[in-house]
């Protein structure tokens, strides 16, 4: 598959603090990556990096082909950014942020206007675009900010931490706006420390911590890769809990955590097959289950076996 | 670079100015440094020395308002640095970086939305030193050649505060750098009193000092008097202030964005 991002062995440091320790980093045309880490782990420096504004201490990258060094301009005609602080002009009111930036991209004064209305109808902005961005709240900030950074019609999006900050009506808003970016065809680089974030959105997910990537794949995978799946089964009647938990431990080759309160057995297994098979003994013996499941860790667990680190705050 | 090219960057730095003119009009308090401090200065020191100095207020105004006109449009040329420095520190300013636009657009931007300023500027002083009784002694031409002298120098020391904005970290660390370097040059200069009076040692500096230079065109375009000197002698100025400072601005830019 086409690659729209590239990056091989990103190195910055800021004195002794390495931002970037060798990071490399692939994102297919037309797909979501999400970027996902704590705050410093380096995923706002990779972005300022891949959007030419931070020259690397080490390592290269290319968008669409085009290094972010030696062509930067050619980088800056394909990319949108949408950064972590809402990058508009507090003081210009939502039509004239859009009619600058579309000057600035060489739009008549009439393509300009029309490219302004344009846009912030598509963001539901009309009734405010004659108000000073600094009076919007923050979803629609956002929305401006969003809006700013597809006036160029760019074909890689880069949106670091996009919803920091925002309540979960907002954050829905700002998703459903990625959504339909990526149904037509824009690829986009996302930062987050959401966990949610990078499962409702990304292709596939890369984890960074103190500058390095610590994993990446598909969010299924990555569930699957640390931790493992577990069996969870339940019975309905509490006295076939001896004979389940027996079951299941033959049936695993480890000993079942025993829930003796809710009646819930645990154990974990490699193999999603057994799924079937506990199915089908549990049959033969004539147990019935309230509950019975192959369950995926979560991504907060994941996060926590990859770095060591609880995440700081789920979403609400 | 291509006349294309430098055609698209002069388009992009009118689009950058248009955003700082917009600025100012919704801030009109930005405008602090050239309507209410020229006014200031002018009445306090023509009423304050014009007895003292020049036996009366009338003839001290005539050789005063060239000099205020000087020392207020480096004042006003100054706070460009202080605006770069507050500007490059806001998001805004990476959305601008991260677009395929000359990297010295919004420099020039800023440089040319500064222009209304000093037309601000020299506009108030006129009208406020007319009020007290200043009168030009030549004409309408003179008067446009003054002005636009005047705008000019400012265009071309600007620079020098954009680089000290540039190096410095924070708008007030650039304010106060400025301040300390425009006060000497304002005052030690024949912008209050003649330089006859002075020590050697201030006087020398003060004759070929370009505040005062200035003055002395000013003064010849707008009382009549001597011209080609004192003119030749802050065109030699301005040029050198563009430069030197334009590439240590740019330069210092740069490094900085």
């Amino acid at each position: 598959m086409a690659l729209a991002i590239r990056a091989e062995g990103l190195v910055k440091h800021y004195g002794e603090t390495k931002a970037l320790d060798g990071v490399d980093l692939e994102v297919p045309e037309g797909k979501v990556v999400g970027v996902l880490g704590p705050n410093g782990a380096g995923k706002t420096t990779a972005v300022r990096v891949l959007a030419t504004l931070l020259r690397p201490d080490a390592g290269h990258a290319t968008v669409h082909g085009h290094d972010v060094l030696k062509d930067p301009r050619a980088v800056r005609s394909l990319i949108g950014l949408t950064g972590q602080y809402a990058s508009v002009d507090e003081d210009l009111s939502g039509t004239e942020n859009l009619v600058l930036l579309a000057r600035l991209l060489d739009h008549s004064r009439a393509g300009a206007r029309a490219k302004a209305a344009e846009l912030l109808e598509r963001f539901e902005l009309t009734d405010a675009a004659g108000r000073a961005a600094k009076t919007y709240s923050g979803g629609m900030r956002r929305r401006l900010d969003l809006a700013a950074s597809l006036v160029g019609n760019p074909s890689v999006l880069y949106l670091d931490e996009p919803t920091t900050g925002l309540d979960p009506h907002a954050r829905n808003e700002v998703w459903a706006v990625v959504r339909k970016l990526v149904a037509n065809g824009v690829t986009v680089l996302l930062t987050t420390q959401y966990l949610e974030e990078a499962d409702q959105l990304a292709d596939s997910i890369t984890v960074f911590d103190h500058g390095r990537v610590v994993a990446e794949g598909r969010p299924d995978e990555l569930k699957r890769r640390v931790g493992g799946q577990t069996l969870q089964v339940r019975p309905t009647s509490m006295r076939d809990l001896d004979v389940v938990y027996r079951i299941l431990g033959d049936l695993t080759g480890a000993r079942p955590t025993r829930d003796d309160d809710t009646g819930l057995l645990t154990a974990p297994v490699n193999d999603p097959v057994l799924l079937s098979t506990l199915v089908r003994k549990l049959d033969e013996a004539g147990i019935t289950a309230d509950e019975l499941a192959l369950r995926l860790p979560s991504l907060d667990e994941v996060f926590l076996a990859l770095t060591g680190k609880q995440t700081e705050g789920s979403l609400a | 670079m291509s006349t294309i090219a430098l055609d698209r960057g002069m388009r992009h730095g009118f689009s950058l100015a248009w955003r700082g003119i917009l600025k100012i009009r919704k801030n009109p308090e930005q405008l602090m440094d050239v309507t209410l401090a020229p006014i200031i200065f002018l009445v306090m020191f023509t009423y304050l020395f014009g007895g003292a100095l020049a036996g009366s207020t009338d003839s001290y105004l005539q050789m005063l308002v060239p000099g205020i006109m000087v020392m207020n449009i480096l004042q006003a040329s100054m706070t460009a640095g202080v605006q770069m420095n507050t500007d490059v520190s806001k998001g805004v300013f990476d959305r601008f970086r991260s677009m395929p636009i000359a990297r010295s657009a919004p420099l020039v931007g800023a440089v040319l939305a500064d222009i209304v300023r000093y037309v601000v500027c020299i506009v108030v002083l006129l009208v406020v030193a007319t009020i007290m009784g200043f009168r030009i002694q030549t004409g309408p031409v003179e008067l446009l050649i003054a002005a636009g002298l005047t705008i000019a120098f400012g265009l071309c020391f600007c620079w020098a505060s954009v680089f000290v904005g540039m190096l410095l970290k924070t708008p007030q660390a650039v304010q106060g750098m400025m301040f300390v370097l425009i006060m000497p040059l304002t005052f030690g200069s024949n912008v209050f009193v003649g330089t006859s009076t002075m020590p050697g040692w201030l006087k020398a500096w003060a004759d070929i000092s370009p505040v005062s230079l200035l003055s002395d065109a000013l003064r010849g375009l707008l009382n009549g008097g001597a011209i080609a000197g004192p003119l030749t002698g802050s065109l030699i100025w301005m040029a050198g202030a563009v430069a030197v400072f334009f590439p240590l601005a740019m330069w210092a830019y740069r490094k900085r964005v």
